[in-house]
C-alpha cells in the first residue's frame, strides 16, 4: 500500500494544471476521522480526498465526508459488479471496539480504510466504475439513499455464499457422505493455486497471531522498564553522593526506553502488524472470489444440463407435432441464450482470476518486503537507541566505581 | 530453574565477573564488522542476494545486484550499509572508558576485559575458601529417633578448597546433613552477638516423603551451597572455629536435643516473616542461663505474641527498651527504608526479567513462524522476485530467532546481577538479629540493674533491723551474709553483661560500617554488570 501511495504521489508531482501531456492519475487520500453523533449512534466520519485528472471526474480535485458504511457499501457493489477480480479487503466491522473507539483502533481503521480506496483507484478496471466515482463524488445525503436502497437486495448473499464456501472446501466429505458429488471444476492448474490460497491463509494468519502478541509483548516491557526505573530512583535515595546519582541516572534512563518501547511498540503494529493483517483479509477475499467462480461454474454446468434435456424435450415435442412446439422453441432459444451468456460470465471470471493472481503475488511480495524491512529496521534502530542509552551510562558507573572504591582518593 | 546456576553464580559474583560470551556459536567476539553471518538484522536488511538460496553461506557483501534488486527496497538500504561502522562505534567508546582494577588477567585483548565488573573481594588480597555442595545422598538411621518424622536423612558432601592459614590444610572433604548446618547456625549465633550473621536456610516442616523428593534435595543443596559461601565471605566468621570444625573435621557432628525440639518449634513458626523469627532465636539464646523448661514456656507465649504483632516491627511487641542511643535510632530507621526499596526494587527487578522472557519467547515464535511462511512462498513461487523476497524474509525471520536466544541468555545474566538486591535482603535480615542481640543486651544489663537494686535495699533492711536488735539473730545474720553473697555475684554478671553489651556495641558498628562499603560496592558492579550485559546484548542481537 505503500507502494501504491508512492507511485501515486510520484505522478502527482507532476503540475495537474498541464492535463493533455500527462498520464492519468487517480489518488485517494483518507483522513481526519472524526466522532459523529452520540452514545449507541456514535460512528466516525472520514475525510476523503479525490486528486484526479479522469475526465469522468470533471475537476481536479474532490473532498467529501464518509463513514465506515458507506465503505462497505462500495465494496459490496464492486463484489458484484467485478467477479474475477479480487476486491480489495476492508477492516473488520467491529461491535465492541466501536464504542470505545480508542485512538489506536481509530487510527488503524482509518490507515486501512485509506489502502483499500487506493487498491481500488489504482487497479485498471476498478477505477473505471461508476460505483466509484459516486463514492468519491456525491455528496452525503446522496450516498445514504443510495445506501439503503441497496441493504434489501444483498442480504441473502451471505447465507448462500457460506454454502458455496463450504462445498468449495469439504467435497471429499460430501463423497464420502455418498451425497451428490458437487459440481466442480476439475483443473488441476486451479487446484494448485486454491490450495496455495488457502494455505497461505494459514501462514499469513499465525505470523499476523505472533505480530500482534509482539507489539504487546513491547507494550509490557516498555511498561516493567517504567516500573523498574521507578524503583531504581527510589532505592537510589538510600545511598549518598555518587552512587545515589548512579541509581537515579539508571531510573531515568529505564524510564526514557520506556518510551521509546512503547513508541516502537506502535510502528510495529501500524508498518508491520497491520499490513500481514491485512494480506489475511485480502487472501478472504480471494476466498470469496474462489466462491464466485465455483457458484458461475455451478450455473454455467446447471444451464448446460438443463439445455440437453430441453433439446430432448424439443424433439420429442418436433415428433408428435405438438402445439406447445412453439413456446417449447421459443424456451430453448432463451435457455440457449442464458447458457452463451453463464458461459461468458464464467469465462470472464477465469481469465480475470488468471491476471489477478499474477498481480496479486507481484504486489504481496513488494508489500511484504516493505513490512518485514519495515520490521527489521524498527528493531534495529530501537536496539541502537537502547544500547547507546545503556552504554552513556557506563563512564558514570565507572567513576562511581571508583570513587567507592577510593572514597579518600 | 536457578539451582545449578547458582553455583557458578555465586563463585564468579566474587570472583572475576567476566561479562560472559552470549553467542555460544561464534568463534570469535571481537570483529563483529566482518561477520559471516546474515543472522541480525541489520545484515538482513541489507541483503538482496538473488542468486543464493543460502544465503547464510554466502560472503558478506551489501549486495547490490540491480538485475533482481527490489526498486522500492533499494534506495531505502542506503543508511545500513554503515552498520559494520556502528559495530565499529560501539566497540571504541568502551575501550577509553577508565579502567579501575588492575587485575591481573591473563592478558586477553578481549573487549570484555575493559567491561570487566570488579568485586570487592579482588582487593581484600589473595586469601580465599571455595566450598561446593554436592552429592546428596540418602542414609538411614540406625538408632530410634527422638524426633518424629522417620529416621531416613540426606547428607551431602562439602568440599572445601583454601589457602587460609587457620585451616592448616588446603582440601577438605566432609559429609553433613541439615541438622548440623542448624547446630553451625545456631552457635554462630550464639558465639558472634552483634555481628551480621547470614541467616540460614529454612528447615522447612517436612514429612519423610518430601523429603525424598529430588527437587526439594536439589533445592535445599543449592541453599546450603549459598549459605556456606555467604559465612565464609564475612571476615570474622571465615576464620571462626565453629565454621572450621564444620567444614574440615570428618566423621559425624554431634547434636544437641535441646536444640532440635526448640529450633523445631522454631520452625514450625515458618509461617511467620523471617525477621521475627530472627529475633525470637535471639531471645531463647539470651536466656541461656535458664533452664530448658522456662524456655519452652516463654517461647510459647512468644509465639503468641509474635502472631499478633506487626510484619516489620522493629522490637516494638516486646517491652520496650530504653534505647538511648540516637545513632542507633537512626541507623534503624534507614535500614528499614532501605528494605523497603529493596523490595520494591526487587519485584520490579522480577517483573522486568519477566517482560524480557516473554519478549524473547515471542520474538522466537514469530521467527519460526516467519520461516514456515517463506518456506512456503518459496516452494510456490512464480516469479524470481518472490524468491528474493523469500530469501530476504528468512534473514530477519531467523534474526529475529536468534534475537530470541540471546534474550534468555541476557535474562539469565540479569538475574544474576539483580540477584544483588535479594542478597541484600537477606542482609538485613542479619542485621535485625543482630540488633535485637543488643536489645536483649541492654536488657539484660537493666534486669540485673533492678535485680542489684531490690538486693540491696533488702541488704540495708535487714542491717536497720538487725542493728535494733542487739546480740543478733544467727539467722538473721546468716541471712544478710546471704544478700551480701548474692549482691557480689549479681554485681559480677552486671559487669560481664555491661562487658557483652560493649562488645556487641563495637560488633554492631563495626559491621555497619563493613555493610555501608560493601553495599556501595556491590550495588555499583550491580548497576555496571546490568548496563553493561544490557549493552552487549542488544549490540550481538541487533547489530
Amino acid at each position: 500500500m505503500n507502494a501504491l501511495q508512492r507511485s501515486g504521489s510520484d505522478s502527482m508531482a507532476q503540475s495537474p494544471r498541464s492535463p493533455t501531456s500527462q498520464a492519468p492519475y487517480l489518488t485517494v487520500s483518507v483522513t481526519d476521522p472524526a466522532k459523529m453523533g452520540n452514545g449507541v449512534q456514535a460512528y466516525i466520519s472520514y475525510k476523503v480526498i479525490t486528486k484526479t485528472n479522469f475526465p469522468e471526474y470533471q475537476g481536479p480535485e474532490k473532498i467529501v465526508i464518509r463513514r465506515y458504511s458507506d465503505f462497505v457499501w462500495l465494496r459490496d457493489r464492486l463484489f458484484e459488479k467485478y467477479k474475477g477480480i479480487f476486491i480489495p479487503p476492508l477492516p473488520e466491522k467491529s461491535t465492541v471496539e466501536k464504542f470505545r473507539f480508542s485512538a489506536e483502533f481509530i487510527e488503524m481503521r482509518r490507515q486501512a480504510l485509506d489502502v483499500f480506496v487506493n487498491r481500488v483507484a489504482s487497479h485498471h478496471e476498478l477505477q473505471q466504475s461508476e460505483d466509484l466515482r459516486t463514492f468519491l463524488l456525491e455528496d452525503e445525503q446522496t450516498m445514504e439513499r443510495e445506501r439503503s436502497q441497496e441493504t434489501g437486495i444483498f442480504k441473502k448473499k451471505p447465507a448462500d455464499f457460506m454454502q458455496i464456501f463450504k462445498d468449495v472446501q469439504s467435497k471429499v466429505s460430501d463423497v464420502v457422505l455418498g451425497k451428490e458429488k458437487p459440481v466442480e471444476e476439475s483443473n488441476p492448474e486451479y487446484e494448485k493455486q486454491k490450495n496455495y490460497i488457502f494455505q497461505l491463509e494459514d501462514h499469513l494468519a499465525e505470523a499476523q497471531k505472533h505480530a500482534y502478541r509482539l507489539v504487546k509483548r513491547h507494550r509490557e516491557l516498555g511498561q516493567s522498564l517504567s516500573d523498574f526505573g521507578k524503583a531504581v530512583k527510589l532505592l537510589g535515595t538510600c545511598e549518598g553522593n555518587s552512587l545515589g546519582k548512579a541509581f537515579s541516572e539508571l531510573g531515568a534512563k529505564s524510564e526514557m526506553l520506556s518510551i521509546k518501547l512503547q513508541r516502537e511498540a506502535h510502528h510495529l503494529l501500524m508498518s508491520f502488524e497491520e499490513p500481514l493483517k491485512d494480506y489475511v483479509r485480502a487472501v478472504q477475499s480471494i476466498k470469496a472470489t474462489i466462491a464466485e467462480r465455483a457458484i458461475a461454474f455451478r450455473n454455467h454446468c446447471e444451464l448446460a444440463e438443463t439445455i440437453k434435456f430441453k433439446e430432448i424435450d424439443l424433439n420429442k415435442l418436433r415428433l408428435t407435432r405438438s402445439e406447445k412446439l412453439a413456446d417449447a422453441e421459443r424456451e430453448y432459444e432463451q435457455l440457449k441464450a442464458d447458457g452463451k451468456e453463464s458461459k461468458r460470465k464464467f469465462e470472464t471470471i477465469v481469465k480475470l482470476m488468471n491476471q489477478e493472481i499474477a498481480r496479486f503475488q507481484e504486489q504481496k511480495t513488494i508489500d511484504m518486503g516493505v513490512a518485514f524491512h519495515e520490521f527489521a529496521k524498527g528493531q534495529a534502530n530501537l536496539a541502537k537507541s537502547i544500547a547507546e542509552a545503556w552504554r552513556s551510562l557506563l563512564p558514570k558507573l565507572e567513576a562511581c566505581s571508583f570513587f567507592v572504591q577510593n572514597p579518600d582518593a | 530453574m536457578m539451582g545449578s546456576e547458582n553455583n557458578h553464580i555465586q563463585e564468579s559474583s566474587r570472583e572475576q565477573m567476566e561479562i560472559p560470551i552470549l553467542n555460544e556459536d561464534d568463534g570469535s567476539n571481537d570483529d563483529v564488522s566482518t561477520s559471516k553471518s546474515y543472522s541480525n538484522y541489520c545484515s538482513a536488511m541489507t541483503t538482496l542476494s538473488s542468486s543464493s538460496e543460502h544465503p547464510l553461506l554466502t560472503p558478506p557483501s551489501i549486495a547490490t545486484n540491480p538485475a533482481s534488486s527490489d526498486p522500492l527496497l533499494f534506495p531505502s538500504h542506503d543508511p545500513f550499509p554503515e552498520s559494520p561502522s556502528y559495530a565499529d562505534v560501539i566497540i571504541s567508546p568502551l575501550e577509553d572508558s577508565p579502567t579501575v582494577s588492575s587485575d591481573g588477567d591473563g592478558g586477553s585483548d578481549d573487549v570484555h576485559r575493559k567491561l570487566r565488573v570488579s568485586p570487592r573481594s579482588q582487593l581484600e588480597g589473595s586469601e580465599y575458601l571455595r566450598i561446593t555442595v554436592s552429592d546428596p545422598k540418602k542414609e538411614v538411621e540406625s538408632s530410634n529417633s527422638f524426633v518424629p518424622g522417620g529416621n531416613s536423612y540426606v547428607t551431602y558432601l562439602i568440599t572445601t578448597n583454601t589457602n587460609i592459614h587457620e585451616y592448616r590444610g588446603s582440601d577438605f572433604r566432609v559429609r553433613r546433613r541439615f541438622r548440623d548446618v542448624i547446630m553451625l547456625a545456631d552457635r554462630l549465633s550464639e558465639g558472634y552477638k552483634g555481628y551480621f550473621v547470614p541467616i540460614r536456610p529454612d528447615k522447612s516442616v517436612m514429612e519423610s516423603q518430601v523429603m525424598q523428593k529430588q527437587e526439594f534435595v536439589e533445592q535445599r543443596r543449592v541453599a546450603l551451597e549459598k549459605y556456606l559461601r555467604r559465612l565464609v565471605m564475612h571476615p570474622v566468621i571465615k576464620k571462626s572455629n565453629e565454621l572450621k570444625e564444620f567444614l574440615t573435621v570428618e566423621g559425624r557432628m554431634p547434636s544437641s536435643a535441646r536444640t532440635d525440639v526448640a529450633s523445631n518449634l522454631l520452625d514450625g513458626m515458618m509461617a511467620l516473616p523471617k525477621q521475627l523469627l530472627g529475633e525470637s532465636r535471639s531471645v531463647i539464646e539470651s536466656q541461656d542461663a535458664v533452664e530448658p523448661a522456662k524456655g519452652r514456656r516463654d517461647l510459647l507465649s512468644l509465639f503468641k505474641e509474635l502472631k499478633q504483632s506487626v510484619v516489620h516491627d522493629w522490637g516494638r511487641s516486646r517491652p520496650p527498651v530504653e534505647e538511648e542511643d540516637k545513632e542507633l535510632l537512626e541507623k534503624k530507621e534507614k535500614l528499614h527504608y532501605l528494605e523497603q526499596q529493596l523490595t520494591n526494587a526487587s519485584k520490579q527487578a522480577e517483573s522486568l526479567v519477566k517482560a524480557q522472557e516473554d519478549m524473547g519467547d515471542t520474538m522466537g515464535e514469530l521467527g519460526l513462524a516467519f520461516i514456515k511462511l517463506t518456506k512456503f512462498e518459496n516452494d510456490h513461487a512464480i516469479l524470481n522476485t518472490q524468491r528474493v523476497r523469500a530469501a530476504d524474509m528468512k534473514n530477519v525471520a531467523t534474526a529475529a530467532v536468534k534475537a530470541s536466544r540471546l534474550y534468555r541468555a541476557l535474562n539469565a545474566q540479569t538475574v544474576k546481577h539483580l540477584d544483588t538486591l535479594h542478597e541484600y535482603m537477606g542482609l538485613i535480615l542479619s542485621v535485625h538479629s543482630a540488633f535485637s542481640d543488643r536489645s536483649s543486651a541492654l536488657s539484660t544489663i537493666q534486669t540485673l540493674t533492678s535485680e542489684l537494686s531490690s538486693l540491696h535495699s533488702r541488704a540495708a533492711k535487714h542491717e536497720t533491723t538487725s542493728s535494733k536488735n542487739f546480740g543478733g539473730d544467727n539467722s538473721r545474720i546468716h541471712k544478710l551474709e546471704e544478700l551480701k553473697e548474692s549482691i557480689r555475684v549479681t554485681e559480677d554478671a552486671k559487669r560481664r553483661a555491661i562487658r557483652d553489651y560493649e562488645q556487641i556495641k563495637d560488633n554492631n558498628r563495626s559491621e555497619m560500617k563493613r555493610l555501608d562499603s560493601e553495599r556501595q560496592a556491590d550495588f555499583v558492579n550491580m548497576l555496571k554488570g546490568f548496563v553493561t550485559n544490557q549493552v552487549l546484548f542488544l549490540f550481538k542481537a541487533y547489530c
